[in-house]
C-alpha cells in the first residue's frame, strides 16, 4: 500500500459500495418500468451518476470527472432534448414489454454466471480494496490515464484510442449524410 | 473532550486545504463559510445589478426600501418566500419539484474546488477543472427538466433553446479550458495538472499570468472563455432562453415563489462560479497583481493593506452620502442607517489590518476582488448590448468560437513544444 493511502485510508468504503449500487439497481430497474420515458431518462442520470461515484472508490477521479462530462452532462441532454420533442400522450398508451420471457431469463441467467465465475475466480470476498492489486495513488491518476495512452514507452492503448476516435468520427459523418440529402 | 479540541487545533498548522488534510470539523467550516458568503454575494450583487443598471440607464434604481435601496434585496426575498408556491395544473409535478434543486445543486456543488487562496479551498481535487466543468454542465439539466415539467409552451421553448445554446458553448468553452491547461505543464518538472491549486501555483512558478503567455495566444483563449461562459449562464447578450418579449421568462415562467428565487440563487452563484474558474485560469487566481516583480517584502507588505484600505475607501463613500442626504426629519432613519452601515464597513477595514487577519485574508481579498470584475462585466454588458437572434448565436459558437479554439489549441500546443519539435526537425533534416 502505498503512503498517501495508508497515511488517509479509505473510510466506510462498504456503506458507500453499497449505497451506490442500492442507487445503481434501483435506478437501472426503474429506468425500464416507468412508462413516461422523461421519467427513464432522468433515473438512468441518476444511475449514472452513482456509476462515477463507484469509479471515485476506485480511485479513478478522472474516469468519474469524464462520466460526469460526458454522460450525465452531455450524453442525457441530448436524450433528454429529444424526449422531450416526442408526443408523451402516445408513448403513455404504447404496450411497453414485449413478453420475451424465455430469451430474457437465459440471458440474465449467462450474464450472472459470468458475474459469478469472475467472483470466485478472483477469490473474492473483501471487496475494497481488492486483495493483492495495487491500490493506486488518487493524486496520479490523470497522468496514469495521460501515459497509459500516450506515453512512447507506457503507451500501449494508443492505437486503440485512436481508432476509437476514428470511429466516432465516422459515426458523425454518416449522421450528417444520412440526415441531409444535400450537403 | 480533549481529543476533539486537538484534532481541530491539528489543522492550523498544516499547509493543507482542510479536505486534503482529512479534518473533517474545519472542511464543515470552510463549507459554511463559502455557502454564507455565496448568499451574501447573490444578495449584492442582487442589489448592485440594479443599481449600476439604473445608473447606466440614467435613472436612481431602488431608492425607497433603506437608504439607497440597500435593504431591496431583503425586501426581495421576504417578498419571494411569502408569495404563494403554485404548481400547476397539467405539470409533471415530481419533476416540476425536483428541477430547481438539480439547478441549485449543481450551482453550488462547484464551489468545493474553487481555490480562494493555497490552502483556503474546501478541497483541491486532481481532476479540479474537470470536475467544475462537469458539475456545472449539470444545471442543464436542471433547465431543460424544469422547461419541460411545466407542462407549457414558453417555458418549453425556453428549454429548449436554453440546452441548444448551452451544449454548443460547453464546446468552446471547452477547447478555451484545454488550452490553458496546456500552459500548466511547461514548468521545469514539465507535468501538467487539472487541480485548481496547481494551475495558480503554474502560473506563478512560470511567472506570468497565462492571460498574457503565448501573446496574443493567452488573451484570445481568454476572450473566447469570456464569451461562452456569458452564453452557458444565460445571461444577456445571450439570455434567449429568458427573452422577455417573446418567452414571457423563459423556462422558469411557471415557477414562483421559494421555487423561483432558487433559479434566482443559481444562476447567480453560477455566474459566479464561471468567473472564478475565469480567473483561476487566466488571471491568476488569489495571487495579486504582478506577483513576480513586486515580491519584496516592501511591496507585500504595501499590498496586505490594500484589503484594509477599500473598506476603509467603502465606508467613507457611506460617510460621504450620509452627509449628503436630505435634512428633512422624514430621512433620519435612513440617514442614521447608512452611517451605522459605513461605521460596519469601516469597523471591518479595521480588522483587516491587524498584522494576523492581513496575512490569511490577502489572497481571498484578491481572488474575490478578479470575481468582483468579471461580475461587474456582466451587469456593462446587460447595459450595452442588444439580445442576439438565435441564428446568430448559434453562428458565432459554431462558425467563430469553435474554429478560433481548435486553432488555437493547436497553436498552443505547437508553441508550448517548439524546443522539442526544432530538435526533431534537426535530427531530421540537419544532419
Amino acid at each position: 500500500m502505498n503512503p498517501q493511502v495508508a497515511a488517509n485510508p479509505p473510510v466506510a468504503t462498504p456503506f458507500f459500495f453499497y449505497g451506490l449500487a442500492a442507487i445503481m439497481i434501483i435506478g437501472g430497474i426503474l429506468v425500464i418500468t416507468r412508462k413516461n420515458a422523461v421519467h427513464s431518462a432522468m433515473a438512468l442520470i441518476t444511475t449514472l451518476l452513482a456509476q462515477a461515484g463507484l469509479y471515485l472508490m476506485l480511485y479513478a477521479p478522472f474516469v468519474a470527472g469524464v462520466q460526469i462530462i460526458l454522460y450525465a452532462g452531455g450524453i442525457m441532454v441530448l436524450f433528454l432534448f429529444v424526449i422531450m420533442l416526442i408526443s408523451i400522450e402516445r408513448t403513455l398508451k404504447e404496450r411497453q414489454f414485449n413478453k420475451q420471457w424465455l430469451i430474457g431469463i437465459v440471458a440474465a441467467g449467462a450474464l450472472g454466471g459470468l458475474f459469478i465465475a469472475v467472483y470466485t475466480t478472483t477469490k473474492g470476498g473483501v471487496l475494497f480494496p481488492p486483495v493483492g492489486r495495487p491500490s493506486y495513488v488518487e493524486a496520479q491518476n490523470t497522468q496514469g490515464v495521460a501515459s497509459l495512452l500516450f506515453d512512447l514507452h507506457t503507451g500501449t492503448y494508443m492505437f486503440a484510442f485512436e481508432i476509437a476516435s476514428l470511429l466516432l468520427l465516422v459515426a458523425i459523418i454518416g449522421a450528417v449524410v444520412m440526415a441531409k440529402k444535400r450537403i | 473532550m480533549h481529543d476533539l479540541i486537538q484534532y481541530i487545533q491539528s489543522y492550523l498548522g498544516s499547509d493543507k486545504t482542510p479536505g486534503g488534510a482529512g479534518n473533517i470539523f474545519w472542511a464543515t467550516v470552510y463549507v459554511l463559510l463559502v455557502f454564507v458568503g455565496l448568499s451574501v454575494a447573490v444578495i449584492a450583487m442582487n442589489w448592485l445589478e440594479r443599481k449600476i443598471l439604473a445608473h447606466m440607464q440614467v435613472r436612481l434604481g431602488p431608492m425607497r426600501v433603506g437608504p439607497h435601496g440597500l435593504l431591496q434585496p431583503i425586501a426581495d426575498a421576504l417578498k419571494l418566500l411569502l408569495k404563494e408556491d403554485i404548481i400547476p395544473e397539467g405539470a409533471d409535478k415530481v419533476v416540476f419539484w425536483v428541477a430547481p434543486f438539480i439547478v441549485v445543486l449543481a450551482a453550488f456543488t462547484v464551489f468545493v474546488v474553487v481555490p480562494f487562496g493555497p490552502t483556503h479551498a474546501i478541497t483541491d481535487m486532481n481532476i479540479g477543472i474537470l470536475f467544475m466543468l462537469g458539475v456545472s454542465s449539470l444545471s442543464v439539466l436542471g433547465i431543460v427538466t424544469a422547461g419541460w415539467a411545466s407542462n407549457s409552451h414558453y417555458p418549453l421553448i425556453g428549454a429548449l433553446r436554453s440546452s441548444a445554446q448551452m451544449v454548443s458553448y460547453e464546446v468552446a468553452m471547452g477547447l478555451a479550458v484545454v488550452s490553458a491547461i496546456l500552459m500548466t505543464s511547461l514548468n521545469e518538472s514539465s507535468t501538467g495538472t487539472l487541480s485548481m491549486i496547481g494551475i495558480v501555483q503554474a502560473q506563478f512558478d512560470q511567472h506570468e499570468w497565462f492571460l498574457f503567455k503565448f501573446f496574443p495566444l493567452g488573451i484570445i483563449a481568454f476572450v473566447i472563455f469570456a464569451i461562452a461562459m456569458v452564453a452557458e449562464t444565460n445571461r444577456a447578450p445571450f439570455d434567449l432562453p429568458e427573452a422577455e418579449s417573446e418567452l414571457t421568462a423563459g423556462f422558469h415562467t411557471e415557477y414562483s415563489g421559494f421555487r423561483w428565487s432558487l433559479f434566482f440563487l443559481a444562476e447567480y452563484s453560477a455566474m459566479i462560479a464561471v468567473s472564478s474558474i475565469a480567473v483561476t485560469l487566466w488571471l491568476g487566481g488569489w495571487l495579486h497583481p504582478f506577483p513576480n516583480l513586486l515580491s519584496s517584502p516592501t511591496w507585500e507588505l504595501a499590498f496586505s493593506f490594500i484589503p484594509g484600505l477599500t473598506f476603509l475607501f467603502l465606508g467613507a463613500l457611506c460617510f460621504y452620502h450620509t452627509a449628503r442626504m436630505p435634512k428633512h426629519p422624514l430621512f433620519r432613519i435612513q440617514t442614521i442607517g447608512l452611517a451605522g452601515f459605513g461605521v460596519v464597513l469601516a469597523l471591518i477595514g479595521v480588522v483587516l489590518f491587524i498584522p494576523a487577519v492581513r496575512d490569511r485574508v490577502g489572497d481571498i481579498f484578491w481572488f474575490s476582488a478578479k470575481v468582483a470584475g468579471f461580475m461587474y462585466l456582466y451587469i456593462w454588458y446587460r447595459g450595452t448590448f442588444p439580445r442576439y437572434r438565435f441564428d446568430q448565436l448559434m453562428k458565432v459558437g459554431w462558425k467563430v468560437l469553435l474554429p478560433t479554439g481548435l486553432a488555437l489549441l493547436i497553436l498552443t500546443a505547437v508553441v508550448g513544444m517548439r524546443g522539442e519539435l526544432l530538435e526533431q526537425a534537426k535530427g531530421v533534416f540537419g544532419r
